[in-house]
């Protein structure tokens, strides 16, 4: 026994994993020959181009993988064994050919033509290498919770390969959004398949939404496998996948080939889960042309009070009586890529209090933002004249009418709950101010017929809004960095949807987690698991519900609790904040602090 | 100057009641331990091995809050204490004196007299240098045995699973975890436990001898029935026994545990002990002298804290409660669910077709008043069992009100229905579940 031996930092990332192992000095042996192969790929035409390119890039990749397996924390003689069973190798190698197959078009080493060929040699592999791999990590096991090696693994441990997985995606966030003809052959896989969807040729956008249709459905897929014992993680999963193939996908790429929503009469999104303020174009001066060009009618006037309903009145109601959950993580898009391809990544959030105040202060200031920005377009769009949509009338007074009604109710709805919850919340009156300055340059440049309501220059914020926000921001860091900050960035500190529907989730909603009575052991699986970064077991062990802005509801803290402590609900709002709980099981105490009272 | 109060152990017991402390009061508080720097979830150790989180995630709080709530921490060693003139003897930093003195020092592993335990891969699963110790093992375990069949055992075993280890688990009884479960509860855990591959759970089987190799490390066992395996690794979880060599020398009285009265105070009245390490001497209700439970120990913590700030509170435990998890199956336990059901006790037992989730209440034989259940599976809320508790509710109230005590995830298969139907076939009763359709649940409030 030497239970009083002291040894210095060898547990978790201990000294060992700074000497190189065997398995290391193989791997970088490994993945230097997958360089050099790369070379001769680069050299060589035609098939063997593609051969040499499958060899080059799955020796890469096993050599990444084989350098940054921890051999001192999980061996290979021993744990390790389970990261190479036959399925795990099958699933590297076929993801290994799509990505080489991928990375050959994303080059232009590809022959021209058999772009169809090409298109299903990069997605059957991938698909396969989903299904193998899910296979081998979950099947043989007992229905469960299963995050083994999670922190151990490189791509999920933010080791190597999680580096390079970020690294890659970035390199591709920014070529899509501003690279002027980016990876032409790559798109030109998909011309088939848009060919036969819409009878044209695929273009970067359409490239973006198949794949990220197919993220989710595949993954989607694994992640329902993943949690098969959890029927709420099955029908949420099922939701979400529909949300993405059915109305993200297929119905407006079924409209867009019937020309209902984007012709040279103009673009909106036909995506109807898509809500402002998260579609932030969608009350642009261009979208608004096009609800009301003639040729969309009546979809165009539909799809235009499909939009308001969407923000003024179906956001807020669900949300009361559910939760931002219906969005963020049933039906929204963003979510949806997080729930599934980001499930992997959802423990690398940050917990600490510090990121907490971070994320309060940047996504509302992203909702300013879009308000200002959407505020600005509009104005002097409809400035001197008036604007039909269908057999509605849009005009400057009826615009400012409806604007000052929402900013006023929601001025009133910040007064009412600062002034309920009795203490002095900082941030409600921070909100209240910027608000009411909003809502006075609003009516300064309504009535001086002002074009740049908030000084800038309208079309100058769109711009800014656009980059930053929309590329930069969402997209780039978003998705880019997954594996490296976790799978809810946009969601958490930037997403001014969920900034509004978390103002109503905190203040006025009947949802919240559930504490189950003293039950906690604060072993902070919760709090691991969330993707928002919430501190769920600060609440759990005192007893106390969480009623926080930021969840989402995907209802992983209460599936990875091994005590079952945690349970998502909706109930009366009466009761839902518990700010000073009483654990169950210490009567003597409860006695003794009603006589201190 | 504010009084100084001294806790030795930051484990939940004594965490729980310094923060207790700080929060009704200004005294002086000071944390001993020479395991870790800061307070880390014990129970929560396993997940680090298996990768479910880092060591950092299993510490409850950022490591800025010990600073900012004025909480001092000692990374040492107490050899002795004084209660005489009121100071300790630290292995380190010399003599402390304190005004109060507050034993949290926890448990640790029992190691029993068996030939061999000295050997290199032979040890207890209790502390964090356990952890480190067993990952320095872990390249060289292709097999291991682990000794003693509780909740300790189970996890470890689970915890080697995880690397591809085979495991050999000895339980001395006939099923698993025995002592504490009634027959029926521990064979349900026990078909549970027939679904994990590489686990071989031996009953009725007993260690003899820790066979050794040349380089002093464990190569095998010799099992009582002659029987012997190789092994690289054994895990001594023959339950855990209160960490108080320190005090031997000490005028404070002690026997098993440190001897406490109801307000947790030793024969000295400025010493007091909480958590595993405390021993009553009137045990408490149907509790055990000793309470060897995380929640036992953040009660005794909490109770402790008014004593400490001058409300002097006996520790009153509620309703007996408890948790647990064998692998994928969860287990909660609210009221007396004994091994062995006594005389005027009559029980009901339902399992669902596919044998995923059981219920088993126990209550009284002539009253059908309620008394416990133990619950695998199926997750109840803790509120609603005490408070039925409480107002010694019977069955039939039970079971037409059991909706609204199911705490599993919304859209989990319901079960109250079923258990009503055998609860009315067995006792000839006629008890229906109080009905409630979606709408209305969305409504009015909460299951």
């Amino acid at each position: 026994m030497q239970n009083k031996e002291k040894l210095v930092n060898l547990s978790i990332a201990g000294e060992k994993s700074q000497m190189l192992s065997l398995f290391q000095k193989i791997g970088s042996a490994v993945f230097v020959l997958g360089l050099l192969v790369l070379y001769f790929a680069y050299k060589e035409d035609g098939p063997q181009k593609i051969l040499l390119a499958s060899v080059s890039y799955s020796a890469q990749l096993i050599g990444a993988f084989l350098f940054t397996y921890n051999g001192g924390k999980f061996s290979f003689l021993s744990g390790g064994r389970k990261y190479f069973s036959t399925w795990k190798i099958i699933s590297y190698l076929l993801a290994g050919l799509g990505f080489s197959v991928m990375m050959s078009a994303y080059f232009g080493w590809l022959p021209e033509g058999k772009s169809g060929f090409y298109f299903l040699m990069m997605m059957i592999p991938y698909t396969l290498s989903i299904a193998s791999y899910t296979y081998a990590q979950y099947a043989g096991h007992v229905n469960g919770i299963k995050n083994n090696y999670v922190w151990a693994s490189t791509l999920t441990g933010k080791g190597l390969l999680g580096w390079i997985m970020g690294i890659l995606l970035t390199v591709f966030y920014i070529q899509l959004y501003w690279d002027k003809n980016p990876f032409p052959q790559f798109i030109s896989l998909f011309d088939s398949l848009s060919m036969a969807i819409k009878g044209k040729a695929a273009d970067r956008w359409f490239l973006y939404g198949t794949f990220y249709t197919f993220v989710i459905l595949f993954l989607g897929i694994k992640f329902i496998y993943k949690y098969r014992h959890n029927r709420y993680q099955l029908i949420r999963t099922i939701v979400v996948i529909f949300s993405q193939v059915v109305l993200a996908y297929f119905i407006p790429q079924m409209m867009e080939a019937m020309s209902l929503n984007a012709t040279e009469n103009g673009y909106f999104d036909a995506n109807i889960v898509a809500s402002w303020p998260l579609d932030y174009d969608a009350f642009q001066p261009y979208t608004l042309k096009a609800y009301a060009s003639e040729a969309y009618q009546p979809i165009g006037m539909a799809y235009f009070f499909w939009a308001i309903m969407m923000f003024l009145i179906i956001t807020p109601v669900v949300t009361y009586f559910v939760g931002k959950r219906w969005y963020c993580s049933w039906f929204c898009g963003c979510g949806g890529l997080a729930e599934t391809a980001g499930d992997s990544f959802r423990h690398l959030s940050n917990k600490t209090v510090k990121a907490w105040k971070i994320e309060r202060w940047v996504i509302h200031s992203v909702m300013v933002f879009v308000l200002l920005m959407t505020l600005a377009a509009i104005i002097p769009f409809l400035t001197g004249k008036e604007f039909g949509i269908g057999f509605f009338t849009l005009s400057p007074t009826l615009f400012y009418v409806f604007a000052s009604i929402v900013m006023l109710a929601a001025m009133t709805f910040i007064y009412l709950f600062s002034k309920r919850s009795g203490h002095k919340n900082k941030y409600l009156l921070i909100g209240l101010i910027t608000l009411l300055m909003i809502f006075l340059f609003f009516n300064f440049s309504y009535f001086a017929g002002s074009k740049n309501t908030f000084v800038i220059e309208s079309g100058t914020l769109k711009k800014v809004y656009a980059f930053f926000i929309g590329g930069a921001f969402s997209g780039v860091i978003g998705v880019g960095f997954y594996p490296i900050l976790g799978n809810r960035i946009w969601c958490r500190f930037g997403c001014p949807m969920a900034g509004y529907m978390g103002i109503i989730q905190r203040f006025k909603s009947r949802f919240r987690i559930t504490t189950n009575g003293g039950q906690c052991i604060s072993c902070g699986n919760c709090s691991t698991y969330c993707e928002q970064g919430i501190d769920v077991r600060a609440y759990a062990q005192k007893g106390q519900n969480i009623v926080r802005a930021s969840c989402v509801g995907c209802g992983i803290c209460s599936a990875v609790c091994p005590r079952g402590v945690l349970k998502l609900e909706n109930g009366p709002e009466e009761g839902r904040i518990t700010d000073n709980p009483i654990l169950i099981g210490k009567e003597g105490i409860r006695l003794s602090e009603f006589d201190a009272k | 100057m504010e009084k100084k109060v001294v806790i030795i152990g930051n484990g939940i017991s004594g965490i729980t009641a310094a923060r207790e402390i700080r929060k009704k009061s200004n005294c002086q508080i000071t944390i001993i331990s020479e395991e870790s720097t800061y307070f880390f979830s014990r129970t929560a150790l396993m997940y680090v091995y298996m990768g479910h989180m880092r060591f950092k995630d299993i510490q409850p709080y950022e490591d800025h809050f010990w600073k900012k709530n004025r909480l001092e921490i000692l990374e040492d060693s107490v050899l002795s204490v004084h209660p005489e003139n009121s100071t300790l003897q630290l292995e380190k930093g010399g003599e402390l004196f304190f005004d109060e003195l507050i034993i949290a020092s926890g448990s640790k592993s029992n190691v029993f007299n068996w030939p061999g335990t000295h050997f290199e891969g032979v040890q207890g699963m209790y502390f964090k240098q356990d952890l480190e110790i067993l990952e320095k093992r872990t390249p060289i375990i292709k097999k291991a045995a682990i000794v003693g069949g509780g909740l300790i055992g189970i996890e470890l075993a689970e915890m080697l699973l995880t690397r591809g280890i085979e495991v050999y688990f000895l339980v001395r009884e006939k099923r698993f975890w025995n002592g504490i479960l009634p027959d029926a509860d521990a064979d349900f855990v026990g078909e549970h436990l027939k679904k994990h591959h590489g686990l071989h759970m031996l009953y009725e089987q007993e260690l003899d001898e820790i066979l050794g190799d040349e380089v002093n490390g464990v190569k095998g066992i010799k099992l009582k029935s002659g029987e012997k395996l190789d092994v690289q690794f054994v895990g001594l979880t023959v339950g855990v026994s209160p960490n108080i060599e320190f005090l031997k020398s000490s005028s404070i009285e002690t026997d098993r545990g440190v001897m406490v009265n109801e307000y947790l105070q030793t024969n000295h009245p400025n010493i007091y002990a909480i958590g595993d390490c405390a021993q009553f001497r009137e045990a408490i209700g149907k509790r055990r002298p000793i309470e060897q439970v995380w929640y036992t120990g953040r009660m005794m913590g909490e109770t402790i804290a008014n004593s400490i700030v001058g409300k002097p509170t006996p520790y009153t435990p509620g309703h007996w409660f408890n948790s647990a998890k064998f692998f994928d199956l969860e287990y909660q336990t609210y009221g007396w669910v004994f091994a062995r059901r006594e005389e005027n006790e009559d029980e009901l037992i339902w399992q669902d077709a596919r044998k995923e989730r059981m219920l088993h209440f126990v209550f009284s034989k002539e009253t059908h008043e309620f008394m416990g259940i133990n619950t695998f599976g199926i997750r109840l809320r803790h509120e609603i069992f005490d408070n039925w508790l409480n107002e010694k509710r019977d069955m039939k109230f039970i079971l037409q009100n059991l909706r609204g005590a199911n705490f599993d995830p919304e859209f989990f298969r319901p079960f109250e229905a079923e258990i009503i139907k055998t609860y009315n076939s067995k006792f000839n009763q006629n008890v229906a579940l109080s009905k409630k359709v979606w709408w209305q649940k969305l409504l009015t409030h909460a299951e």
